[in-house]
């Protein structure tokens, strides 16, 4: 169609201004380049973070695994903590916090979260590295991918999508591991005890680490994830990414060793003697000399390829380095603090961290809710009394079982019946009953009394609620 | 819309507007018109197995035999045999403990009270109000004014065999008496049981034979409480409470509880032996005790 559009000498994309940059389609496989280098080095540290996911489970606390979601028993425990649905609000905050973060990380730094952490693009960066251990260098890779089926090819396959398939279930495993006690689950699986639930996310889970770390690997940074898409509002000219120094670079060209070259034409030539090291070397495929673009997840992993070829041309490093459009068109950038959007970001992000903080800190061991029952709202009793019943629940968020005492106060003369003694509790349980309070009519001020309840826990007095109610009288 | 197609050979179907957008008449994607087939596949498929099409008696019944109601019957009945299974202990406890036993049991108490709460909106509300509030000339089953007794048993008494009050009409009396009597009723509901001005009521109230039920100072003796159910007239509860309380209570006494004249109050609680299991009416005994009076 393009043919005939060009043919009808109509516009082309470029024509109007639209910048098409050649991206991997996934016609072709990239099998990127493993260099060193002070980014290929961070990468690593930082992956490590993921780490966490694999031993997390196993961590204990007082016999307990630390961190459960206890979904059957709604409820998330984390290092003895335990909270209930009635906190979950906190998990909001705790949400914005990163997403928040996120934003100010992106606004200042590019896509910092892509490049090093995500856990895309480490599990690539691990499945491609034993790829490499396995099948050698991508040039080997490639010849490797073309060849037909044989005995040394079946046998590299094997063990490449052996060692895929063993982390992918590792990571299934230790995923599920968060809501089922991880010993338990292992007994489950090797006993072919586990629930059908279980079977079904290892099988899921398992299955998309390997196709989105294995096989899907970089098309999922270009294609599936929106993050690459909405980058596009979240930077700004004084966003640093990797970025070709374009003037310092062009024009580009192979590097001329002949020394009749006049000074005129070796000035003339820019410190670009395109290698293609950066192109080589880049997980998603792209051209870094091609500018800021959505397909680079500023891995960093270029500017140590350049640096390497800069070091051996002994010319300064940092023909591609992190750096933003301000800094290129000279322009002095704001300290970072002075900057609207880390300060909105961090503004946000402070009061989110306060709300956490907060909740933590109020997160009373021992809560009540009392329901008045209002049909009937109050009987009279023959002892000249009137009476209200109430529905008390009483929410333990301890690990200890709690023995609460019950009472009221706020009228002469008021008492609670139907409660025998002391209310146990169980750990990370509510306990529901019902309560009839009496009070003599005489002493009522008026149609509705504030009253007060009370329950505390006669082992640890300092666990105590006091919940203001109403107490319902006749209008008479 | 320009007039003239610079692109006549790319399939454009000729609507091009601001220069170069212009509608193109490609066919859809493979996938989409699979999908596309598969869903009228699945149409006849489903048109086939379950009842779809109307016809003028009905509608067709499907291969499936599959009914809204059916399906709802058979999860009922699962629902049912899962009760029936998990809960077996505590229904076979119900069979065979007395209610006072069951109130005893806390545990068994509660699962009472939780399962006959049904039970009693479809029976009981009726008269008694939700959560026993009572209604106009029924009574509160909340409170701890009881007509025939409070306790378990009696509760449990009550809803197998029924009650029907009995209270003698004192027409013969007059107006005027009536009125005297009833005042020092009100006065004595009030604590007020001394005063002089109702002196001539309280004559009247134990000369009469009133007293002989109710109680010198208007609290049956237990033995006419269970007998006939005798309302304790001293603690300001009214058995009958609808409209103002002194005409209330000078229709009472003129023309009885239960009697053979057309103005007498009509109170009578229904048996529900035969018409709920043996088991269902102890676990509303329970329910009612529990409600906030039972003794």
């Amino acid at each position: 169609m393009s043919d005939n559009a060009s043919n009808n000498s109509s516009k082309t994309l470029e024509e109007i201004g639209i910048e098409i940059l050649p991206v991997n389609t996934g016609q072709g496989k990239v099998h990127a380049k493993r260099i060193g280098g002070f980014f290929r080095n961070f990468k690593w540290w930082a992956a490590s973070f993921w780490i966490i996911l694999f031993v997390g489970p196993y961590m204990r606390w007082n016999g307990e695994q630390a961190i459960l979601w206890d979904i059957p028993n709604r409820q998330f425990n984390i290092f003895g903590l335990t909270i209930l649905p009635q906190d979950i609000w906190m998990l909001s905050l705790i949400l914005l916090f990163f997403a928040l973060l996120l934003a100010v990380s992106t606004a200042i730094a590019g896509r910092v979260w892509c490049g090093y952490f995500c856990f895309q693009t480490v599990w690539t960066d691990v499945f491609t590295w034993i790829e490499e251990k396995i099948e050698g260098q991508p040039h080997k890779r490639q010849k490797l991918d073309e060849q037909p089926m044989n005995m040394e090819k079946l046998q590299k396959r094997v063990l490449k999508h052996s060692a895929w398939l063993f982390i992918s279930f590792m990571t299934a495993f230790s995923f599920i591991a968060y809501f089922v006690d991880v010993f338990e689950l292992w007994g489950q699986l090797f006993t072919l005890t586990a629930s059908g639930y279980v079977w079904a996310e290892l099988l899921v889970i398992g299955i998309l680490t390997y196709l989105a770390a294995g096989i899907m690997r970089e098309q999922i940074c270009l294609w599936v994830c929106p993050y690459a898409r909405i980058q596009g509002a979240m930077v700004d000219q004084e966003t640093i990414m990797p970025t070709y120094d374009k003037d310092r670079g062009e024009p580009r060209g192979r590097l001329k060793r002949s020394k009749k070259d006049t000074e005129d034409e070796a000035t003339k030539q820019g410190d670009c003697i395109d290698c293609n090291l950066c192109v080589a070397v880049c997980p998603t495929g792209i051209d870094i000399r091609q500018g800021q673009q959505y397909g680079c997840i500023t891995c960093g992993l270029c500017i140590d390829a350049c640096d390497s070829v800069m070091d051996k041309l002994k010319k300064p490093r940092g023909l591609v380095r992190y750096a933003s459009i301000a800094d290129f068109a000279g322009v002095e950038l704001p300290p970072i603090y002075k900057r609207p959007r880390v300060i909105v970001y961090s503004t946000i992000m402070a009061a989110a961290f306060a709300g956490i903080l907060y909740g933590f800190i109020a997160m009373a061991p021992m809560t009540m809710n009392v329901l008045h029952e209002r049909n009937p709202l109050f009987v009279q009793l023959s002892t000249g009394e009137v009476q209200n019943k109430y529905t008390i629940k009483v929410v333990n968020k301890t690990d200890k079982v709690m023995n609460v005492e019950l009472s009221v106060e706020g009228i002469e003369g008021i008492r609670m019946t139907g409660v025998d003694g002391l209310i146990e509790v169980q750990p990370g349980n509510v306990h529901g009953l019902s309560a009839f309070v009496k009070a003599p009519k005489r002493n009522l001020s008026g149609e509705s009394t504030p009253i007060k309840i009370k329950a505390y826990n006669v082992d640890n007095p300092e666990q105590k609620v006091i919940y203001d109610s109403m107490f319902i009288g006749p209008r008479y | 819309m320009a007039g003239h197609n610079p692109w006549p050979d790319e399939g454009n179907t000729g609507h091009i507007w601001d220069e170069d957008i212009r509608e193109l008449d490609n066919p859809p994607p493979l996938w989409w018109m699979l999908a596309q087939y598969m869903g009228f596949i699945m149409i006849i498929v489903y048109a086939i197995y379950y009842p779809t099409i109307p016809t003028p008696t009905g509608h067709t019944q499907g291969v499936a035999g599959w009914t809204a109601y059916r399906e709802y019957k058979e999860d009922f009945e699962t629902l049912n045999a899962y009760r029936a299974r998990e809960f077996a202990e505590q229904e076979k406890m119900l069979e065979e403990l007395s209610p006072a036993e069951i109130l005893k049991n806390q545990d068994l108490a509660v699962y009472a009270e939780k399962t006959s709460k049904a039970l009693f909106g479809d029976y009981c509300a009726a008269c008694h109000g939700t959560g026993g509030a009572g209604n106009p000339d029924f009574p509160v089953l909340a409170d701890d004014d009881w007509l025939f007794g409070g306790n378990a048993q009696t509760i449990y008494k009550t809803l197998v065999q029924g009650r029907k009050g009995n209270m003698p009409a004192y027409a013969h009396l007059g107006d005027e008496k009536i009125g005297q009597i009833a005042d020092y009723l009100i006065a004595m509901s009030e604590g007020r049981e001394g005063d002089a001005s109702v002196s001539a009521g309280k004559s009247l109230f134990m000369g009469s034979g009133c007293a002989g039920c109710h109680g010198a100072t208007g609290k049956p003796m237990a033995a006419m409480r269970d007998f006939m159910g005798a309302a304790n007239l001293s603690d300001g509860i009214r058995r009958f409470s609808a409209g103002d309380y002194k005409e209330s209570m000078i229709r009472t006494i003129k023309y009885g509880v239960n009697q053979a004249n057309e103005n007498t109050r009509y109170a009578v609680m229904p048996a529900f032996a035969g018409r709920l299991s043996d088991k269902d009416l102890k676990r509303l005994s329970v329910y009612v005790h529990r409600l906030g009076g039972g003794e």
